[in-house]
Formats: C-alpha cells, sequence, structure tokens
C-alpha cells in the first residue's frame, strides 16, 4: 500500500504573531516553528497501516520554505519512508484551490491508495486541501477521520459528527483522508530513525513552477483580531489575584 | 433568480441551527448589498425543510429529492448541490460552517473551480459586494479575504456569526429541482450514526463550569481542576486537547466536537481558546480566563482575565473558596 501524508510546518501554537508593514504576512523572524498538530495525528495513522499491513511506501509532501526541512526530517524521522518538498518562497500563496492543484500533480504521478492530511492547518485554518485533492484526483473522500480498517481495495472509517455522534462508512481506494487529532498515540523519534532519517530521499520541486496563473482566492490583509468585549484584568501577587477572584465570584457574578 | 443562494442541512429532520444563522446572514447581506436570497433543501427531508424555510422571507425555496440522497454522503451531495449551483448561477453560496460543510463543499469548489471562503466570521460591505473575513493563525489574526473571477463564490459562516433570531418572516414560493444522480456516483457506503458514550455529563445544562485545557499540563493535576469544581459546584469541563491525551472522558469536552455550554461561570483554566473551543462556550455569561500566555485568544472574549500560572493559582483558589 501506498500512503501520501501531507505534512504541514506552522508556527507554534503559543507564538505572538505581528503582523509586517503591508499587511501582507505575519513577521516570521523569531517565530518557533512546528509540525501542525493533526498532521502529526496523519502521518502516525500512516505509519501504523503500513505497519499493520507488513509492508508499504509512506511518503510525505510538504510545502514551504526551507525552513520546512527540520519538519520533514522529523516525519523522516519517525518512519516515514521518503518525502517531496514542494519549495516555495514568501510571499506565500493562499489560495486553496491553487495549493490543492500543485499538490495534485506531484502526487498524481505517485498514484498513491491513500493520501491523509491533517484535519485543518493552525495557521490558514482552510481545512481544506485534502479534500480539493481527493475531488481533482477522483478519490473518495472523508474528513474528520478517528479510526481507520484497511479492508480488501476498500476502506472503513469512522467519522466523527457533531455533539459526540459518529458514523463508520465504506469507502473505495484510493481515498483521501482528512485526519483529525486524537485518533492514535504519535510516536517520538527513535534514535536510529534520526540517523536513518540523514540518508532518506528528499525531492525538491518548485512552486511557482507548477502553479497555475488563475489565483481566485487570496488573503488581502492580514490584522489583529479585534477585541470584542471590555476584558477586567486582574493582576498582582497570586495571594491578591485569588483575593479579588473569590471577590468577583461572590459580588460580582454571585455564585458563592 | 436569486443572488444569493443558501444551502440547508438536515438535523433531526428540522433545520439546523447554524443554516438558519447563513439565513439570517444572508438577508442581511441581500439587503445592504441588493442581492436577492433563494435557499436550497436536499435530501431525504428536503420536503420538510422546503416547508420550514417557506416561512422566511426570501425570493425561492429550492428542493431536491433524489433516492441517492437519502443518506448524507460526500460523492452525492457534492454531486447535487454543483448542478444546482450551476443551472441557477447565484453570485454566493452561502452555508453554515458545520462538520458536514467541511466534509463535502471543497468538492464543490473543486468541481467548479470557484473559490470557498470557509470559517467566515464577518463581513464589510465596498460598494454593493460583501467583503468576507476569517480567523487565522490561532484564531490571534483576522484575514481579509479577496476573490476574483467570474462565477459564484461559495462562503460558509462560523457558528453565531449571525444570529438566527434575526431571520425575517415572510413567505416564499417553492420550485422541485431534479438533479441528475446515478448510484454508481456513489463510492461509498455510510452505516447508522452512533453515540459512543451514552449518559455521561449534560454540560448544557451546568449552572457554573470549570474547564481545563492544554495548560493543565498532565493527567496528575487533574484532581486539582476536580477539587476547585467542586468546591463551588462546578462540573468539570475541557478542550479537546485533554480529552486527546485521555485525560477525561469525550463528553467532558466543550466545543465543535463537543457540547455548547451556556453557564453562568465558565472558568477557562489553561485553555488558549482555539475557535474550535471557542464556538461551543462564547455564549457564556461570565467567562474568566486564566493562562500564562498574554496573547491567547480566549482573553479576547473574556469578562475577566488573569495572565497567570493555573498551577500556583488552582489549588489556593481552591483553599480561599473552601474557607
Amino acid at each position: 500500500m501506498k500512503i501520501c501524508v501531507l505534512v504541514k510546518q506552522i508556527p507554534g501554537s503559543e507564538a505572538t504573531f505581528n503582523v509586517n508593514t503591508d499587511g501582507s504576512w505575519i513577521q516570521e523572524s523569531g517565530l518557533p516553528f512546528e509540525m501542525n498538530e493533526s498532521d502529526i495525528y496523519a502521518l502516525e495513522e500512516a505509519l501504523q497501516i503500513r505497519e499493520k499491513m507488513g509492508e508499504g511506501d509512506v511518503f510525505v509532501v510538504t510545502l514551504g520554505p526551507d525552513r520546512c526541512q527540520k519538519t520533514i526530517r522529523e516525519a523522516l524521522a519517525k518512519g516515514a519512508d521518503r518525502a517531496i518538498h514542494i519549495k516555495e518562497e514568501a510571499p506565500y500563496c493562499t489560495d486553496p484551490l491553487t495549493i490543492a492543484s500543485v499538490f495534485t500533480q506531484v502526487i498524481s504521478e505517485e498514484n498513491p491508495d491513500l493520501v491523509l492530511s491533517g484535519l485543518q492547518s493552525d495557521d490558514l485554518g482552510f481545512g481544506q486541501t485534502g479534500v480539493l485533492i481527493g475531488e481533482m484526483l477522483g478519490m473518495t473522500t472523508a474528513t474528520l477521520v478517528v479510526a481507520t480498517e484497511i479492508q480488501d481495495g476498500d476502506i472503513r472509517v469512522k467519522r466523527e459528527l457533531e455533539a459526540g455522534w459518529f458514523q463508520w462508512q465504506t469507502m473505495k481506494l484510493p481515498a483521501s483522508l482528512a485526519i483529525q487529532s486524537g485518533l492514535n498515540t504519535p510516536r517520538y523519534p527513535s534514535l536510529k530513525g534520526i540517523m536513518t532519517a540523514k540518508k532518506k530521499e528528499i525531492r525538491t520541486v518548485s512552486f511557482d513552477e507548477l502553479k497555475n496563473v488563475n489565483i481566485q482566492q487570496s488573503f488581502k490583509k492580514l490584522s489583529v483580531q479585534r477585541k470584542e468585549k471590555q476584558t477586567e484584568m486582574i493582576e498582582g501577587s497570586v495571594d491578591e489575584i485569588v483575593g479579588k477572584l473569590v471577590n468577583v465570584f461572590k459580588n460580582e457574578i454571585r455564585i458563592i | 433568480m436569486m443572488n444569493i443562494l443558501v444551502v440547508l442541512e438536515n438535523k433531526n429532520s428540522s433545520i439546523h441551527r447554524m443554516s438558519l444563522e447563513a439565513i439570517s446572514g444572508a438577508q442581511q447581506i441581500g439587503k445592504e448589498c441588493g442581492l436577492s436570497v433563494g435557499i436550497l433543501a436536499l435530501g431525504e427531508k428536503a420536503s420538510v425543510l422546503a416547508a420550514e424555510a417557506s416561512q422566511y422571507s426570501v425570493e425561492e425555496v429550492l428542493s431536491v429529492e433524489n433516492e441517492n440522497l437519502n443518506s448524507y454522503t460526500a460523492d452525492g451531495y457534492s454531486a447535487a448541490v454543483a448542478q444546482v449551483i450551476s443551472a441557477e448561477n447565484p453570485n454566493y453560496v452561502f452555508f453554515g460552517h458545520t462538520y458536514q460543510i467541511r466534509d463535502y463543499v471543497p468538492r464543490i469548489s473543486a468541481k467548479l473551480k470557484r473559490p470557498f471562503l470557509n470559517d467566515v466570521v464577518s463581513y464589510t460591505v465596498d460598494g454593493d459586494k460583501p467583503i468576507f473575513y476569517k480567523q487565522s493563525f490561532n484564531s490571534k489574526l483576522v484575514s481579509e479575504l479577496q476573490t476574483s473571477g467570474d462565477g459564484p463564490v461559495l462562503v460558509s459562516f462560523q457558528s453565531a456569526a449571525y444570529s438566527a433570531e434575526n431571520i425575517q418572516s415572510g413567505t416564499a414560493s417553492a420550485r422541485s429541482v431534479n438533479v441528475d444522480l446515478d448510484a454508481s456516483a456513489i463510492k461509498v457506503t455510510p452505516e447508522e450514526p452512533f453515540q459512543e458514550e451514552a449518559g455521561g455529563v449534560d454540560l448544557s445544562s451546568a449552572d457554573l463550569i470549570v474547564s481545563i485545557g492544554r495548560g493543565i499540563g498532565k493527567e496528575e493535576n487533574i484532581p486539582l481542576a476536580q477539587e476547585l469544581a467542586k468546591v463551588i459546584g462546578a462540573e468539570l469541563a475541557s478542550s479537546r486537547p485533554v480529552v486527546d491525551s485521555g485525560w477525561l472522558p469525550s463528553h467532558h469536552q466543550v466545543g465543535s466536537s463537543g457540547q455548547t455550554v451556556a453557564p453562568k461561570l465558565y472558568l477557562a483554566l489553561g485553555i488558549s481558546g482555539a475557535i474550535q473551543h471557542v464556538v461551543g462556550m462564547k455564549g457564556s455569561k461570565n467567562i474568566v480566563v486564566i493562562n500564562k500566555d498574554p496573547d491567547a485568544p480566549l482573553f479576547e472574549i473574556a469578562d475577566y482575565g488573569v495572565v497567570g500560572d493555573i498551577h500556583e493559582i488552582m489549588p489556593r483558589l481552591t483553599e480561599a473558596l473552601q474557607s
């Protein structure tokens, strides 16, 4: 079984974001970057499927600038067999259709049985790439996938619905699945994994050479979230904070 | 002919709350931009939903019934809605940003080669055109979206972007629409939906909620939060990462994949405020946020905020409340 995993590198969740002067992107210098959370689970699911099947080829595809090499190496150290890095320099494309069409050109040459992606990235937050690629490649698609079972020529997946409901569905292969976080326990890279990752193949292709010129959606301007509410900040030593909170509970919200 | 087409989702044989919010948003944008609004109901309950929709002030209500749409599949729904969009050619197609919408609307975007602006939180009007905004970078930034090219633009609205209470009543004409959908186009076999943990905690009726996030750090710290909740008689809730880590069962989860709550007090401990969590609790009457990250987006909707370490504050607060 050949499995493609889409892995993205994003700024860390606790980072402070400053918008650059023309509002086109964030100021990246000094930001910590890491693997997107749901992609970590997608990669783990691919590795577990390969292990259950006893054989297979798991390759990672990442779009982004040079800094993504670190995330790609991490994926290889965890056990991916090889990687394709679609290199893109700033200003980055923010059109889901264009991004998906570039991925599609790279993935179609490989003819995978499965494309796994994280449900959504924590930076742009479109949550569309995996489904768009599935449609473009004529695959079946499913999102919010929380369990997978490979069957003869099919895959049975459990999908999360709203408010605590779930549903299983059996899908024809090839399939593109957007993976919900929490469905497995992601592994850490082993020392041996880290060593062998250095020798694994990373093929590089250029985003600009593959992108079509018909970009239909973009971020025109980024800005800091407007505050919706008046927030009373409680400050001081731990004792003072606790005292003030008790006062709020007693006299303002009146719950005690 | 309608300029904005709102596509409905079925929830227990009535219109999904978030589809109602999308209708409300369409009416508002339609009024400001001089655009007419139509509604599309599809699937097994199309006639029921269409009847419900016909009491709202819109141009027209379309319904599509086809035996291959009786159970939801991304294959069937994306093909059917794409056909209706192509035939009606509206300027905009609106959806509520539900799990089902995430599942099939990107497929329509790829079929029609037209953009899908998803999880939109607000709009402004430029001349006679709406400009849409979405949150990005962990909900810390807002991006103004721009589109180009001719043809429909697909838009889904985040929960509570518009209030269903503001829907304008009226009358609408009804029209039945056919789609060409063969059983062979459905390559997915869905089974019956089920609930994993019946019983569980009903957080939606809780008056007081103490809720913990990733900042709780480790499983061993959960009892500290439990004690605090016990002292004030609150239910314990959490954001998704706590459930993903296996520290609390999933029925404690608040957010788009968990429960929606509106207690008198929502005390958020170490929750950064990812949008998936916020949509489940922003209706709370009093939101108190304690987080060591001063940029945590949850502070944006807090009534009271503390930038501090929950591991120091939590046990001391429990102590103080006990006496």
